[in-house]
């Protein structure tokens, strides 16, 4: 399921017609693949390009170069009809052709292939029957394919992000596809909204709500828009993070004094303390398999990461290099963690290789906050402020691509990156 | 008499929040203690005492000049020690308090937007905690005084520089219903 190793940068959010975010690449380090995607015959009659939709996801990794189709006549829509010479002579190096045609009931059937050029041979072949709403989301699935057959990793372009969104007083929680498109928001409010975590499935979000007037946290069910209170103790009640099986809700609550971490069953359940601590616990995440709680904790005196066994028991300290280090999340194999450190008055997200804690600075802001991995664990969406705007941005892990997520709406603040699709 | 032992024990109690690395477990001082700092006086006097039975038809908690109506206590920076010059505002409630025996508090603690937002909160509840220290040292009973925290999410001044900073680093009384 997770096999996302390798290595590569990868992937984000796009172009925004009327929608919220706008990613574009500033920095793309390392050899582009050359790719030729062709237009797909028959689709300019459709609602929406499915070549434009794919061409715009594999650019976007920062992985790939778009080749010039312009010229090449007539369009190919079998292997065929594929002159590899022309293509060959355009430097490609793959090359995706395909063709959409109606069906019964308003239907379409969208066949796309893909050829490595060089050995003139035909990597993947795929056919999907549709309704014409379902076009850019076939889309993003094709480039899925593409992406894990040139790079050996699984595409996220079929995933979601939510993030908040600030105007003026006014807050929303907002689900976009990972592109940026069909922003949806999901919660409004005139108090705060934070730390929006998914739930395993991606059926479910908790977050931190001010609305009465004081942190709580809340769980949505987004299909059903339906919410439940998760924590309303005494004091602040924050930083929800669910357990890999999606049992446990780990929770940062105030209500025996300074915060602390605590456990509540996800289904509804009395809060257990897992942290017992004369300082500040809080920002819990667990490890992707389940057996560690990570935290930020300031017992020792100056904020830093800890970790300790899911259930609680003795914790131990992660990082010892500056004075603030706080907010880890774990790369989706667990072998990494990105977290927030302040150098210099600057606070920047890092990363750090638990096997032998290595660590590497991925950005150059001055507030960064809230990394979050994508699924494959190729890119980390984080939060950082450009001219006092809170601003979303994304790096990849090795730190040779950057993406700017650019709104016109308002802050844009605290993204959470959704799971893999289940279907 | 009696205003006497309130003095020394607020004496007590600011002596005992005064130092910048206080934290939740720092004992509190024993009030028996006869130990009397020099600033005792000068505390008491700057303490105004709500005047509730010469001007009834005022709410002192809303009455502009009344102490009662100043509900900010300000932090440096990465500190949660309440500084001398909120004692005696922090008194005045805590006297309140203690005559409104139906009446219970929230303390809101904020954070400037420096930092992570979720430690930030953390660090806003317990500013709100160093509050609610000196106010329970003067008698107020635990139960009446919730402490919570915006964190950095609704600053007073949304500039950012230390001037909008030092605004946004602050603990709020709220009374409930309010």
């Amino acid at each position: 399921m997770k096999r996302s190793i390798l290595f590569a940068g990868l992937l984000l959010l796009a172009f925004a017609g009327r929608a919220q975010l706008t990613i574009d690449i500033t920095t793309s380090g390392g050899r582009q693949v050359p790719i030729a995607v062709m237009p797909l015959a028959g689709e300019g009659a459709q609602p929406q390009s499915v070549s434009e939709v794919v061409a715009a996801d594999l650019a976007r990794t920062g992985l790939f170069r778009l080749v010039n189709t312009i010229g090449i006549s007539p369009v190919p829509t079998e292997p065929s009809e594929v002159n590899f010479a022309d293509w060959t002579a355009r430097s490609a190096e793959a090359l995706v052709i395909g063709k959409i045609e109606s069906q019964a009931e308003g239907r379409v059937e969208v066949r796309f292939r893909l050829f490595d050029v060089q050995k003139q041979a035909q990597l993947a072949s795929y056919s999907y029957v549709v309704g014409p709403a379902q076009l850019r989301a076939t889309a993003h699935r094709i480039a899925d394919l593409i992406y894990e057959r040139l790079t050996g990793d699984k595409g996220v372009f079929s995933t979601k992000v939510t993030y908040v969104v600030k105007r003026g007083k006014r807050y929303e929680l907002q689900v976009a596809d990972a592109d940026g498109f069909n922003a949806q928001s999901v919660l409004a409010s005139q108090e705060p909204i934070m730390s929006p975590s998914w739930s395993p499935d991606g059926s479910r979000l908790a977050y931190v709500s001010f609305d009465q007037k004081k942190p709580i946290v809340v769980v949505q069910n987004l299909a059903q828009g339906t919410t439940r209170i998760a924590a309303n103790y005494r004091g602040n009640n924050s930083a929800p993070a669910w357990s890999p099986d999606g049992r446990f809700l780990a929770v940062a609550l105030s209500k025996d004094g300074l915060t602390q971490i605590y456990r509540i069953p996800a289904a509804g359940g009395d809060a257990e303390r897992l942290t017992e601590s004369p300082g500040i616990d809080t920002q819990p995440a667990f490890s992707p398999d389940g057996q560690w709680i990570a935290f930020t904790s300031d017992r020792g005196g100056s904020p830093q990461i800890y970790r300790m066994p899911a259930a609680g028991g003795p914790a131990q300290r992660l990082t010892f290099e500056g004075s603030y280090n706080v907010g880890p999340r774990f790369s989706p194999d667990g072998r990494f963690m990105a977290y927030v450190q302040r150098e210099a008055g600057r606070f920047r997200i890092a990363t750090m290789e638990l096997a032998n804690g290595q660590i590497q600075v991925l950005t150059e802001g001055t507030l960064d906050d809230s990394p979050t991995y994508a699924p494959n664990g190729k890119m980390i969406l984080y939060e950082s402020q450009v001219g006092g705007r809170g601003q979303l941005a994304a790096v990849s892990g090795d730190g040779r691509v950057r993406q700017r997520l650019t709104s016109a709406a308002g802050d844009v603040q605290d993204p959470a990156w959704g799971p893999m699709p289940t279907n | 008499m009696k205003n006497i032992a309130l003095i020394i024990v607020v004496a007590v109690a600011i002596a005992g929040c005064a130092s910048k690395e206080e934290r939740q477990d720092t004992p509190v001082t024993d009030r028996s203690s006869g130990v009397t700092p020099p600033m005792a006086n000068n505390n008491a006097g700057s303490t105004t005492m709500p005047n509730r039975q010469t001007d009834v038809r005022g709410d002192p908690l809303h009455e502009p000049g009344n102490i009662l109506s100043k509900r900010s206590v300000f932090f440096d920076y990465d500190s949660n020690a309440v500084k001398d010059e909120y004692r005696g505002l922090v008194q005045a409630h805590s006297r309140y308090l203690g005559d409104k025996r139906d009446s219970k508090i929230r303390i809101e603690g904020n954070c400037d937007e420096r930092g992570s937002r979720e430690y930030n909160l953390a660090l806003g509840q317990r500013r709100a905690e160093s509050v609610k220290k000196v106010m329970t040292v003067l008698g107020v009973q635990d139960m009446r005084i919730e402490t919570v925290s915006y964190g950095e999410e609704k600053p007073m001044a949304n500039g950012h520089d230390e001037q909008a900073w030092s605004q946004n680093r602050r603990a709020d009384i709220k009374y409930s219903g309010e």
